[in-house]
């Protein structure tokens, strides 16, 4: 990413905004992105106790519907069964306006993106999902889904409107005045909200470990005027990638392309939950031999927590050994603003990814002792 | 007598005599954010002009510090261990890295002084 040129890269409907709130912008998933705006570690404890606002934008929000038999009886079992053939989660046991974590899989077993899944709350709707995929990755899954579900299912791309997540304590209080439905949603749960003739997907979920909401909204002055609206609350701060990143990282939420991706499978990264137990004996996903047996006889590697007990940030790509037997590596570290030290997550051999076991980081040539460890560092604070 | 040099890599050198006190600039703080951690060179290390000297570590990402000239450490400023915040609280007073003995003082000839450095922040 980094050469490409400032001029080929693409604009959130939010990119004016975060030039007037003086956001540093950076090529990020082909965007121009506020990598910060008051500073990481600011905007990092202020949406700890606060609430901050992201443009996410750049990610892949899109719709997957039937093309016949919208709103029928058994529609949504229907297009349940259409994602479950590439997911490995229980689609279609999801309530209306329920949402699932799921992981999108090659043949391999192994991730090729992670996505929420929401179940359309509107009964209309039955037979349509609303579908969140990452913006690195977002044309390649969707020419997936096209390619694996296209005769039966069609796909409406919303990347063209306004996707940001407002997280931390003070993000439904702040929300409610303008989206009554924010207080009735818990941890997982969508509403569909038409007012004034605009469209809107409300959701309490984000990447935080905050409680928080994630708001698709036209890409239009309406859905700007709103962001606005927001940023005139004294309780809400503009937040960039770099706070995300470390807020994330805190809340031992994976990042794709760095803690999974193609070579690993959802059992090595330790996202087993996502395969619900009707799948795992239907055994009936892709790669279902392979993640199967990693169930029953334990992956070669495992992702785990690691807390380094100096002071020196182990970043993504350092080496983990014990003595001196290389043992596995870093896929995303930094500094915890919150927890107020360093912590990282990354793989290690399975026998050794027993919280408390000691490890040591090689960082600039040398061994900086740390151990396996829980995650996440800080607790969430989901509203369940 | 002190005289401050700096480089276009944002280091900053305070001669006197034979001894020379290196940091980072304000600029250079400004644009790594939060310091989180800080490694100074041990005493006695000796470093070519150029040369990775020191390490420094934001929220953001590790950055290198190059020696501005040649030498040998005479004393890393070891409180930034404990307090690397010190480095955006006073970059170049008390955020100093390390104290060297300088090699060759005619390297000093091919830095900028605080105008000169001024003018080239100015122009980033």
């Amino acid at each position: 990413m980094a050469d490409t040129e400032k001029t080929d890269l693409k604009r959130t409907p939010l990119h004016a905004i975060h030039l007037e709130m003086g956001g540093k912008m950076v090529p990020f998933a082909g965007y121009d992105m506020p990598v910060q705006f008051e500073g990481v570690k600011a905007e990092h404890l202020w949406t700890r106790t606060h609430a901050g606002l992201f443009d996410v934008s750049h990610m892949g929000p899109c719709f997957l519907f039937l093309k016949e038999g919208l709103g029928a009886p058994g529609s949504h079992e229907r297009i349940a069964a259409l994602i479950e053939t590439l997911v490995p989660s229980n689609i279609a046991g999801l309530k209306p306006g329920q949402g699932r974590l799921t992981v999108l899989l090659n043949s391999d077993g192994g991730i090729l993106d992670d996505l929420i899944v929401t179940r359309m709350p509107d009964p209309a709707l039955e037979g349509m999902l609303y579908i969140v995929v990452n913006g690195a990755v977002k044309e390649e899954d969707w020419a997936v889904m096209t390619r694996e579900l296209g005769a039966s299912a069609g796909l409406q791309r919303a990347d063209d409107r306004i996707l940001m997540a407002l997280q931390g304590p003070d993000a439904e209080a702040v929300l409610r005045p303008h989206f009554p439905e924010a207080a009735d949603l818990s941890f997982m749960r969508c509403a569909y909200i038409q007012k004034d003739g605009e469209k809107y997907m409300l959701s309490r979920c984000g990447y935080t470990g905050e409680d928080g909401f994630e708001l698709l909204l036209p890409g239009n002055e309406v859905g700007q005027s709103f962001v606005r609206t927001l940023l005139d609350d004294p309780r809400v701060k503009p937040i960039g990638l770099g706070a995300r990143d470390s807020l994330r990282l805190e809340a031992g939420l994976c990042l794709y392309g760095h803690d999974m991706d193609a070579d690993r499978t959802p059992v090595e990264a330790d996202l087993q939950w996502v395969i619900q137990k009707g799948r795992r004996a239907r055994a009936d996903f892709p790669g279902a031999a392979k993640i199967l047996a990693q169930l029953a006889d334990g992956p070669a590697q495992k992702r785990v927590g690691i807390q380094p007990l100096g002071r020196a940030p182990a970043r993504e790509g350092t080496e983990i050994r014990v003595g001196d037997e290389p043992v596995g590596v870093v896929t995303s570290g930094g500094f915890g603003p919150s927890v107020e030290k360093p912590v990282a997550m990354g793989y290690v051999r399975t026998d050794l990814a027993e919280a408390g076991t000691a490890i040591d980081l090689i960082i600039r040539g040398k061994p900086h002792p740390a151990e396996v460890c829980a995650l996440p560092f800080v607790p969430s604070n989901y509203k369940r | 007598m002190t005289t401050t040099y700096f480089t276009e890599d944002h280091e900053w050198i305070a001669v006197d005599g034979d001894t020379g006190t290196v940091g980072i600039t304000k600029y250079a703080a400004e644009q790594l954010g939060d310091v989180v951690f800080v490694e100074v060179p041990d005493t006695g290390k000796s470093f070519a002009k150029g040369d990775d000297m020191a390490v420094v570590e934001s929220v953001k990402a590790a950055s290198d510090v190059y020696a501005p000239v040649a030498g040998e450490v005479l004393e890393g400023n070891e409180a930034l261990a404990d307090a690397p915040q010190t480095v955006n609280e006073d970059p170049e007073g008390t955020g100093w890295f390390c104290k060297l003995k300088l090699a060759e003082k005619g390297e000093l000839n091919g830095l900028m002084n605080a105008e000169a450095y001024a003018k080239f922040c100015e122009g980033l």
